[in-house]
């Protein structure tokens, strides 16, 4: 067991340190960061004296390691565009995409989840084929799609919600939050149902066919065979066997949650990681870019760990396996 | 005994109440743009952006008035008191919004600051500084340059003690050293103080009470929102959130003129979009289907300005907000005239004609450099003008990226590209910073002609730059740039399409200024309702 945890985590440093590079290098191509810091009317000697600043002048492997060795000693860099500490800029807006992640999540639990069970359950019955019908939509309609429909729906029209922002957010010690106002709450409800869309459509579809599946199998049929009641039989037989697989899935789904927000946040101007990122490319700023993408490689890296590693609590033959 | 009580403490706070009541009148203001100032120290970089948003915090010596003449700010005074030497009076009695006191030697800091930082390059014919007595200063230039006042308009000063106190002496670098501490804190003479900021989401700003001016609006609290996303922009206006939005997209224009209480503000904008082909190289990089390079061709050159309708242009792609020019430069540009400015008349006949006079009545292709982010439709009239020149049989692919991409293809020392499109918009509002780094020829060590993209070179325009540079006389200087100017229109290397325009949407009951630098100048907005 030990050694099992032990290798994974190796691996997952492995795939960082990968992850990193790649990234790096990406970044190293993306464009001119002169381009946009210089004025055209920037003399050739100015331009020069840039490049030596900024170090683009030396090759691309020095750069690399040099970025490593500052990033392994808590120096992240400093952004180009806005000239702050690139480690600061990102964690002033990781609560706010941190807490839409959380939001969006809430509301795919609580609305994809029994949605998906009387699916399952009941899949001829009116309720049913009405909700696959309509989760089509959640699948194929692009996000920003569903963001703009939302806005000009509940914010142009009915003008119950803001279109854009966090709302009021206050302070928790270098964590602002908007959940613990109203404006905070109001402002949240769109992006983050916007954000769910998919995840809805998704957890509804899995379950359905999760229940089907465990629907048809024989402890199941026994379990009928004994007399007891459908609702015991689902809730307490079938659902088990369903939930599991889901819960890991969505597990994963909240690293897409937290690092493709960039398209949700874009379109209700969240200020979050996604916009930041956005600014980003917008201006070729590469050390915001390099740290970010390194940033969701971590971040889906460390989940996909937990995963991993809770697999053998969860299902005692994989523990007996390694052992 | 208790009721007394109250009354004693309730006739101050009545007081306090009555005299507030003209302030009462005082107004809230919200608005959102696309993008957001990267910083808020005014010397680190040269972005019309950060000197919208900090002119109202920071204050330069002289401005641009309302009718874009040059306007006292913290100078009473300026004359040239011989041929390299300007003296500037300052205005005495201005404070700093932290109470210290502007004098001679907050510009002296300031100058030696702002030569390190990003912006220098406005001041770069100033070679030294001199502070005559506290309230005087004598800058000294390189050359006789008659125009130094319009040339430091986005010179803003800084309070010396304020910036020692926090180790921000040095401008911010975009080195991998330290943050400056006027990258995040602001403080400086002018209307406003900046209260609160979350950089890429929203800036606060607050009255300057001890401001030394008289404001000409009533804005008393402005905030300003970051919205990139522009139809969410658009929604924001439309729900009532801000009360102006700035970046309009012109196909949304229409949708906010019908909303009631809603309007369209629009002004010309110093930026013009401009086509240069690459007249330097023998052959096309980019491109084909031809020997040689046929853009050295006057013929052809002429032939592309005849065949693309800027009208037409003007109409479809910017729905009607822009401006068709005859020149690279705006009207508003000093040089400009009303009969080189004149849009071109398209006549496709003629355009054909010449070119098969030039011998390529069978054509070429290129490759049309052109950025999807830069300004408004940029992509669309990047298309629109590849289809006007496919009917001379110039058969032209649109290669549309991001700005940052497109300069590192197209910018020195590459200037890899055989056709593109650019835009320009010169701070002095003078015809000369143009025909200096665009149309004179190119030259590594002087930096001049350094963003000359197509490589045009005649000698004589280089010898006419020079000499506009340094004539004294305004008539004699006028009639130097005319000169000039026509040998740059004749020659056909930089083709205009249009001027863009500044397209805001304002709610009813808000009265805005806008000017041709796309600044928010916040002391000058009213809102009445």
């Amino acid at each position: 067991m030990i050694i099992y945890t032990v290798g994974r985590i190796l691996q997952t440093l492995l795939v960082l340190l990968v992850i990193s590079f790649i990234a790096f290098l990406l970044v190293a191509t993306l464009g001119d960061p002169l381009g946009i810091l210089l004025p055209p009317e920037a003399s050739l000697a100015e331009r020069q004296e840039l490049i030596l600043r900024l170090g683009l002048d030396q090759p691309m492997l020095g750069r690399f390691l040099h970025f490593l060795w500052g990033m392994l000693h808590g120096d992240f860099g400093l952004s180009y565009r806005t000239q702050q500490g690139v480690g600061a800029m990102i964690a002033a807006r990781l609560p706010a995409t941190i807490e839409l992640a959380f939001v969006s999540l809430l509301v795919t639990l609580f609305v994809g989840v029994p949605l998906g069970i009387v699916c399952g359950v009941k899949p001829n019955s009116v309720v049913s084929r009405g909700v696959m019908l309509v989760s089509i939509a959640g699948i194929t309609l692009p996000n920003f799609v569903v963001g703009v429909l939302l806005i000009a729906i509940f914010s142009v029209q009915l003008g119950w919600f803001p279109s854009f922002g966090r709302g009021h957010t206050v302070d928790l010690g270098g964590w602002t939050t908007g959940l613990l106002t109203v404006s905070g709450w109001q402002a949240i409800i769109l992006p983050a149902i916007t954000l769910a869309a998919f995840q809805v459509t998704f957890v509804i579809r899995m379950l359905r066919t999760q229940l089907l599946e465990v629907g048809q199998s024989e402890h199941i049929r026994f379990a009928r065979a004994r007399g007891l009641s459908e609702r015991t039989v689902w809730f307490s037989y079938a659902m088990r066997n369903a939930l599991l697989p889901t819960i890991t899935m969505l597990a994963l789904q909240l690293g897409n949650v937290i690092a493709f927000s960039v398209v949700t946040e874009g379109v209700f101007a969240w200020p979050g990681l996604g916009s930041l990122f956005l600014q980003s490319v917008q201006s070729a700023d590469i050390p915001v870019i390099a740290i970010y993408l390194i940033f969701v490689g971590a971040v889906f890296m460390i989940i996909n760990l937990f995963v991993e590693l809770s697999y053998p609590l969860l299902d005692p033959r994989l523990r007996k396996g390694r052992a | 005994m208790k009721l007394r009580h109250t009354s004693v403490l309730m006739a101050p706070a009545l007081a306090a109440l009555l005299a507030m009541t003209p302030a009462a009148q005082a107004a809230e203001f919200k608005f959102a743009g696309p993008l957001d100032a990267y910083t808020l120290d005014p010397h680190a970089i040269s972005n019309t952006l950060v000197f919208a948003v900090l002119r109202n915090v920071y204050e330069p010596l002289v401005t641009r008035g309302k009718d874009l003449s040059i306007q006292p700010v913290l100078a009473t005074e300026w004359k040239q008191v011989d041929d390299t030497t300007w003296e500037f009076k300052l205005r005495k009695g201005v404070k700093y919004s932290n109470g210290n006191a502007f004098n001679a030697d907050d510009v002296v800091f300031s100058f030696e600051r702002a030569k390190k930082g990003g912006m220098k390059s406005h001041l770069s014919e100033v070679t030294a500084i001199e502070k005559v007595d506290d309230y005087t200063v004598r800058l000294k230039t390189k050359s006789i340059d008659p125009i130094l006042p319009k040339q430091i308009v986005n010179w803003f000063m800084m309070d010396s003690d304020w910036a020692k106190e926090n180790g921000a002496v040095e401008p911010g670098q975009a080195d991998n050293s330290t943050e400056s501490y006027a990258n995040r804190n602001a403080v400086g003479t002018g209307p406003y103080v900046i209260s609160a900021r979350d950089p890429g989401v929203k800036t606060v700003f607050t009255a300057n009470k001890d401001w030394w001016g008289k404001m000409d609006g009533n804005v008393d609290k402005a905030t300003f929102y970051v919205i990139a996303n522009p139809s969410t922009r658009v929604s924001a206006l439309l729900t009532g959130e801000v009360d102006m939005i700035d970046g309009v997209p012109p196909q949304d224009a229409s949708r906010i003129e019908k909303a009631d209480g809603l309007r369209i503000e629009a002004t010309s904008d110093l930026r013009t979009v401009y086509l240069q082909p690459d007249v330097a190289r023998d052959t096309l990089i980019h491109g084909g289907g031809v020997e040689g390079n046929p853009f050295k061709n006057p013929k052809v050159r002429e032939a592309m300005k005849l065949a693309i309708d800027t009208k037409a242009i003007q109409k479809r792609v910017m729905r009607g907000y822009s401006t068709p020019v005859g020149l690279p430069i705006a009207n508003e540009v000093e040089g400009s005239t009303p009969e080189l400015n004149a849009p071109n008349k398209p006549d496709l006949a003629k355009a054909k004609e010449l070119m098969k006079e030039a011998g390529y009545d069978s054509g070429f292709d290129v490759t049309l450099d052109c950025t999807n982010d830069r300004f408004m439709n940029d992509e669309a009239t990047c298309l629109a003008v590849g289809s006007f020149l496919s009917q001379i049989g110039i058969r032209v692919t649109p290669r549309a990226q991001a700005t940052a991409r497109w300069a590192q293809q197209i910018n020195p020392p590459g200037y890899d590209t055989s056709f593109a499109m650019l835009s320009y918009s010169p701070y002095t509002y003078d015809a000369h910073q143009f025909l200096a780094t665009i149309a004179t020829t190119r030259d590594p060590k002087s930096g001049r002609g350094a963003f000359n993209i197509g490589g045009y070179s005649d000698p004589e325009l280089d010898r006419l730059t020079t000499e506009i540079g340094a004539e004294r006389d305004q008539q004699k200087r006028s009639k130097l740039l005319e000169e000039a100017l026509t040998i740059l229109k004749k020659s056909n290397t930089s083709i205009p399409i249009h001027q863009l325009q500044i397209l805001w949407g304002v709610r009813d009951g808000v009265d805005v200024v806008q000017q041709a630098d796309l600044s928010y100048p916040l002391a000058w907005f009213t809102v009445s309702k």
